[in-house]
């Protein structure tokens, strides 16, 4: 008896080398302090060869002044400002293009995919036409042609496409009118937020009356009319005040109003159309894995074909399309980096090319892209998953 | 960065660092060549032809260091590179020696890493317009947009001068000239900025050359010459007085065809020193005595390259100016060799 207690409690106890869990967590660690000290030795190796070669290190340039302007920045900016601020400069500009980008590639390539299973055979094929030709040719190549489409065709700035002498199209940009909000103009704020609420309210409101009548309210048009019309109202009660600030050509250029430039209409429209073919093949993939049993048991309950795609199966065909979803919409905020090579001052031209040439830190500055670039995506695809998971087939 | 610098020292001892021990000189001979970083294509400064054989003023300092060091100007290789590009190419140790219309300026001589040999050519910046905008002087361009290379000095000088002119301008930055030319001509832009001597070379490469005038302000001062790594003082002083050797004997009246001559029979005896058949100005240098020699035999000397790149032997019909030699009124003057 005591020699079994004795040798179970040995056995209970091995050497280190010959317990794997030991084992595994000795190699790890080494592993781990492997890698963090390789890490180290280049940090240290590479501070130590810009020391010798007189070169300067450190962030402290991000508070020298940057001396140089910026064709199109979302925050006020001018040459007295730092170089930080041209970094926030161009972050906002490739956040601005990122985002107005995936909003359009998912529209249009939700569109492409569902017109790609029409029974219409001109717009199934003039759909498989778009796709497959623009997947296939290097983004770069449809960026320079319609940066190339857009300034060719459009005239000079004193012959541009006037309309209604408030919108003027030209080879400088698109110009806009800008609205200008005087004293009284937080009560259209107010009115607006108070239409987003209650087209809210009234969205849930409808779904449970469904729920427990089965009559249906038209959601959609209430909410259009509780959100355009509420602040529509209250901008007439208080008496109008919203001036605005008419493009005026002079000189070289418009003055006045909102300038899109050309570079960011050929980036735009070169990004939307290249992501969106590849949002078009998900999105078709998608919707041929709903088991074709789904859309036939809807039609058999009396479902035309709208309502079918949009009740039955799109829903279940999300959970297919949105992880490779992720990936399209972090190659858009990528491929945007592409916008240096014509011209548009986003993080990469403003301040990887920019900026690091007038300071020659090339080091920190790229380290610094990197990072954006990186938690950007890690943003991205966070919010992506929490929609996944929201998506997720909840079993009763 | 304190802490860490003494963590560094402390790191070095234990790690063998890369750093390499700037013998820039033998590293040349060793190859066998002298690789050169020149500009993508300028006319007159660095250009190559149809047969990838390049010419221009930067691309003769390249010659003429490679002369020096060893002994034929044909023994270069040229590495293009962008305004972005350049000054890592040197530093990183993928060039000996960076001639590429680059200005000398106190950011980039302080905070580089690098040491300007000299200036081989004194510019300026300038303004370009089409004639149809009627535009006679750069006073005149409040709200313009211009067109600019990316990462160069113009962009800044641009920005220094309308804000002290009080104007406001739209910058269109490209990454290449040939992108900024294109811009100008597809009317992007009103006006195409960049230092002089580009405005005249980038002129010719327009569809229609006479349709652009060049506008008489200089707005900056952008001295233009070679640039070598620090660290490296006899390489340093090489790339130096190769160009001050093309200098001089301008000074002296050398030519290319009259050098071999001049180094057996003038009476000169600052020709004798220059030429190597007095003193030991080569051996000082680690090169040979016939240095300057070779340099003006298979160059030429200052005069005959610039004349034969940017003036009334080539397409850019640029007088002297600011580039003539100090007895002459201009600004070009090299030490004595002695």
């Amino acid at each position: 008896m005591a020699d079994a207690q004795r040798h179970r409690s040995s056995a209970a106890r091995p050497s280190l080398w010959n317990d794997p869990k030991a084992r595994s967590i000795v190699f790890q660690t080494i592993a781990i302090v492997g890698v963090l000290l390789f890490f180290y030795y280049i940090f240290q190796n590479t501070l130590a060869n810009m020391e010798q070669r007189g070169i300067t290190t450190g962030f402290g340039f991000l508070n020298n002044e940057a001396g140089f302007g910026i064709l199109m920045s979302l925050i006020p900016y001018d040459e007295s400002n730092t170089y930080g601020r041209t970094f926030i400069v161009g972050l906002l500009n490739t956040v601005l293009v990122s985002f107005v980008g995936i909003i359009f590639a998912t529209i249009l390539g939700f569109i492409m995919g569902v017109a790609r299973l029409s029974r219409n055979w001109l717009i199934a094929k003039l759909a498989a036409v778009y796709v497959d030709s623009l997947r296939n040719i290097p983004l770069l190549l449809q960026m320079f042609f319609w940066y190339i489409v857009v300034l060719q065709t459009l005239p000079g700035a004193r012959q541009s496409y006037n309309f209604l002498d408030s919108f003027y199209l030209s080879n400088r940009g698109l110009n806009v009118p800008s609205p200008v909000f005087e004293a009284g103009s937080i009560g259209i704020l107010i009115a607006l937020v108070a239409g987003i609420i209650g087209a809210f309210v009234f969205h849930r409101w409808a779904h449970k009356q469904q729920d427990v009548s089965g009559k249906q309210y038209p959601v959609f048009l209430v909410s259009l009319g509780l959100i355009i019309g509420l602040p529509l109202i209250a901008y007439f009660v208080t008496g109008m005040p919203i001036s605005w600030d008419v493009p005026v050509l002079g000189g070289f250029n418009f003055q006045g109003g909102i300038t899109i430039i050309p570079e960011f209409m050929a980036l735009l429209w070169a990004l939307a159309t290249y992501t969106g073919t590849f949002i078009a093949e998900i999105v078709r993939s998608g919707i041929q894995a709903v088991s074709h049993g789904q859309s036939e048991a809807a039609h058999a309950l009396g479902l035309h074909n709208s309502p079918t795609l949009r009740l039955v199966v799109i829903p279940q065909a999300l959970r297919v399309i949105i992880p490779p979803l992720t990936s399209q919409y972090l190659n858009l905020v990528k491929n945007s980096s592409l916008a240096t090579a014509i011209g548009y001052p986003d993080l990469v031209g403003v301040f990887m090319g920019t900026s690091l040439n007038q300071t020659g830190q090339a080091i920190e500055i790229v380290a610094m892209t990197m990072a954006v670039y990186l938690a950007l995506s890690l943003i991205i695809s966070f919010l992506m998953n929490i929609y996944n998971a929201r998506k997720a087939l909840t079993e009763r | 960065m304190k802490k860490s610098l003494i963590l560094l020292s402390a790191a070095a001892a234990f790690f063998t660092t890369q750093v390499a021990n700037a013998a820039t000189l033998d590293d040349v001979k060793k190859k066998g060549e002298l690789t050169c970083g020149v500009s993508t294509g300028l006319p007159g400064f660095s250009q190559p032809d149809s047969k990838n054989n390049w010419s221009g003023l930067d691309v003769d300092v390249c010659r003429a260091v490679a002369a020096a060091v060893l002994g034929s100007a044909d023994k270069v290789k040229y590495i293009p590179l962008t305004a972005k590009e350049r000054f890592t190419a040197l530093q990183s140790g993928e060039i000996d020696m960076l001639s590429r219309n680059t200005t000398w300026t106190h950011t980039r001589d302080t905070s580089l890493g690098l040491n300007f040999a000299g200036v081989v050519y004194y510019d300026g910046q300038g303004f370009m317009v089409t004639k149809k905008l009627g535009v006679k002087s750069a006073l005149e361009l409040n709200g313009a947009a211009v067109c600019i290379q990316a990462g160069t000095t113009t962009e800044l000088n641009l920005a220094d001068y309308f804000r002290f002119k009080k104007m406001k301008f739209k910058p269109v930055v490209f990454d290449t000239s040939d992108q900024t030319v294109k811009g100008f001509e597809s009317g992007r832009c009103d006006v195409l900025t960049s230092d002089q001597s580009q405005l005249y070379a980038l002129r010719i490469k327009l569809k229609d050359p006479k349709s652009a005038i060049v506008l008489p302000e200089v707005i900056s001062k952008e001295p233009l010459g070679p640039v070598v790594r620090q660290g490296d003082d006899q390489w340093f002083n090489i790339v130096k007085w190769s160009l001050f050797a093309m200098v001089n004997a301008e000074e002296f009246g050398v030519t290319s065809k009259t050098a071999g001559d001049a180094a057996k029979n003038s009476k000169n005896p600052g020709i004798k020193r220059l030429l190597g058949s007095a003193g030991d100005a080569g051996p000082k240098l680690g090169l040979a005595k016939d240095w300057a020699l070779k340099i003006i035999t298979q160059v030429g000397n200052y005069s005959e390259s610039f004349e034969r790149n940017v003036g009334k032997g080539s397409a850019l019909k640029i007088g002297r100016g600011l580039n003539a030699l100090w007895s002459k009124g201009g600004l070009q003057y090299a030490p004595p060799v002695r």
